[in-house]
């Protein structure tokens, strides 16, 4: 049984998170004996393929559909792909659109599905490591049987490096016609300001718990002659625009000084944050997972601890 | 048309929390509808009002305790709710299949022609069941919907699929289709009081397996919790002490020395 990894695209360009796909695959094609095997659909697959080749690559399967992603055709070609090199391990992208697909491919090929794996163990069977409750814990899950679907948490992984010796073949996939059909993109999030840009931010977020209490955060902004910038629930709620999101799905910075107030930590907002030089982070849970990832933390009330740095700065 | 908007009763674990076993200690738990649910429930009551959709039925995988929650969606606006549980479903930790198995049958019940359900869940964070689903019944899915616009008479719902780094993915998709709903894709109601009133008599039917022509061995899990413990801190924060004078007062000196200032 071989290991088939997924690799994913966008707009003319491979994501990391492939890179980081391959190194999980290639850890489970060594625990199980097997070979490692990169499949590309869609977009300059032959410019991809050279680029996917990488140290412990064994082949790599090029299938030229279309230059999107679209899950239609990643799920036809990953259906035939499996059962054309016995794949009983797929590694796949914990993404927005690896969990467009993911599912639906476990479901087609009959084998369960764990996802956003951020570690795993093969010794007898697949031990997969993942978060529960809002990442308060972590949890071993393991996975009966051999044949399974696996997605991996992009950063978990170290990307796979060097060159390889894989061989690369073009496969003719036959895609059934698609219901769901992608018909452009939109960049959203421009507007008056660009926080990639700020030296220093100041961001808020659920902590904050009223929008009134907003303006108090823009006070500290200004007394700092910092950018506001938000985590997602506050975008979420309107209480500031798209613009202001930082995270994965909205803005990734890397200020000089990033000041985290009312924030958790969830993993998809350190996503978009944790280049930064220095981060501080004022929270009233001591075990909020920002303080990771923070240089200096206060535990305490930001309503008495945020006024207090105002008036030191002003 | 019809809407199917799948729900469940999450757990949220209190700030302190002790682990039993391997779940976290019941004292220590919170439950509400989950939040990526709220959202969903939202928009398939939005369908209704715009006279797109007849009837808005919820559906949950939960115990007889969860009826509190799914009343909450109930006052929101459903006009019913299904509610599977059976003891066969009481310990295991539920893999993908196996909820597929249940939402199939209830879907082969209902009939609907448009599911919504959360990306994920808040507790165990899948985020795969919606597709998974999709595939079983032969609907049409875009997962991460964070727009929606129904095209009733034309038979198709024009999304958007929130991508990473601020992009959208412009999609439309046939009815039927599952669609999963991300968070800030509208502005979830609160229940007015009135709607409360009318959610005490509304029906939530209570199925068990065999009403929905299942076995034990049909949802059995593939997956087992072997363990569960709080990650290793990784900080090496400085963590400042003090009352809020003290704190402010050694936070603006280390922000001084990284050169802020107005």
């Amino acid at each position: 049984m071989s290991v088939l990894v997924a690799a994913e695209h966008r707009r003319g360009a491979l994501r990391d998170v492939s890179y980081e796909a391959i190194t999980a695959g290639r850890e489970l094609a060594d625990a199980r004996g097997a070979d490692l095997h990169v499949a590309v659909i869609g977009g300059d697959v032959d410019g991809f393929a050279e680029d996917l080749n990488r140290d412990g690559v064994d082949a790599i399967h090029t299938v030229a559909d279309g230059e999107e992603f679209d899950h239609n055709a990643y799920q036809a070609a990953l259906s035939q792909l499996a059962d054309g090199i016995d794949a009983g391990a797929v590694v796949l992208p914990n993404s927005v659109n690896g969990l467009d697909y993911a599912p639906a491919l476990a479901e087609a090929l009959g084998v369960p599905i764990v996802t956003d794996a951020v570690g795993m163990a093969y010794d007898d069977g697949l031990t997969v490591t993942r978060e529960m409750y809002g990442s308060k814990v972590e949890t071993t899950v393991d996975v009966a049987g051999d044949r399974f679907v696996l997605t991996v948490r992009g950063g978990e992984w170290p990307p796979a490096e060097g060159v390889g010796d894989a061989a690369i073949e073009s496969v003719d996939v036959d895609v059934p016609e698609s219901g769901a059909r992608v018909t452009g993109f939109e960049e959203v999030g421009g507007g008056d300001v660009d926080i990639a840009d700020a030296d220093v931010l100041v961001s808020v977020g659920r902590g904050i718990e009223e929008e009134e209490n907003i303006e108090l955060i823009e006070d500290l902004a200004d007394a700092l002659g910092a950018t506001l910038s938000a985590s997602r629930p506050i975008v979420d709620n309107g209480w500031l625009p798209k613009n202001r999101q930082v995270g994965q799905s909205g803005k990734v910075v890397t200020p000089d000084v990033y000041i985290a107030v009312g924030i958790s930590g969830a993993v998809q907002h350190v996503a978009g944050m944790k280049g930064s030089d220095t981060i501080v982070a004022i929270n009233t849970d001591p075990n909020a997972p920002i303080f990771d990832i923070a240089d200096y933390g206060i535990v305490g009330d930001l309503f008495d601890v945020v006024p207090e740095l105002i008036d030191e700065f002003a | 048309m019809k809407v199917l908007v799948t729900v469940k009763e999450v757990a949220e674990a209190d700030d302190d929390f002790a682990i039993e076993g391997t779940d976290i200690a019941e004292s220590d738990l919170e439950y509400d509808l989950n939040e990526w649910d709220d959202y969903a429930v939202e928009a398939a009551v939005q369908l209704a009002e715009a006279g797109i959709a007849d009837e808005v039925v919820t559906v949950t995988v939960g115990r007889e305790r969860t009826e509190e929650t799914i009343r909450m969606a109930l006052a929101k606006g459903a006009d019913r709710a299904v509610r599977v549980w059976d003891e066969a479903l009481d310990g295991a930790f539920a893999d993908v299949a196996s909820k597929v198995d249940l939402f199939e049958a209830v879907v082969a019940e209902e009939e609907p022609d448009l599911v919504l359900g959360g990306v994920q869940a808040a507790d165990t964070g899948f985020g795969a069941t919606g597709v998974a689903l999709a595939e079983r019944i032969g609907f049409e899915h875009a997962a991460v919907v964070n727009d929606l616009d129904v095209d009733a008479d034309a038979g198709v719902a024009h999304v958007h699929r929130e991508l990473e780094g601020g992009v959208e993915e412009l999609t439309e998709v046939d009815l039927p289709a599952v669609l999963t709903v991300q968070t800030g894709l509208n502005e979830p109601r609160y229940a007015s009081l009135r709607g409360i009133r009318q959610a005490q008599r509304k029906e939530i039917a209570a199925k068990d397996l065999s009403d929905l022509g299942l076995t034990a061995d049909d949802v059995e899990s593939s997956l087992t919790i072997t363990s569960m413990y709080e990650p290793e801190s990784e900080s090496d924060a400085e963590m400042i002490e003090g009352d809020a004078g003290e704190s402010a007062d050694r936070l603006a000196e280390v922000l001084r020395e990284k050169g802020v200032s107005a």
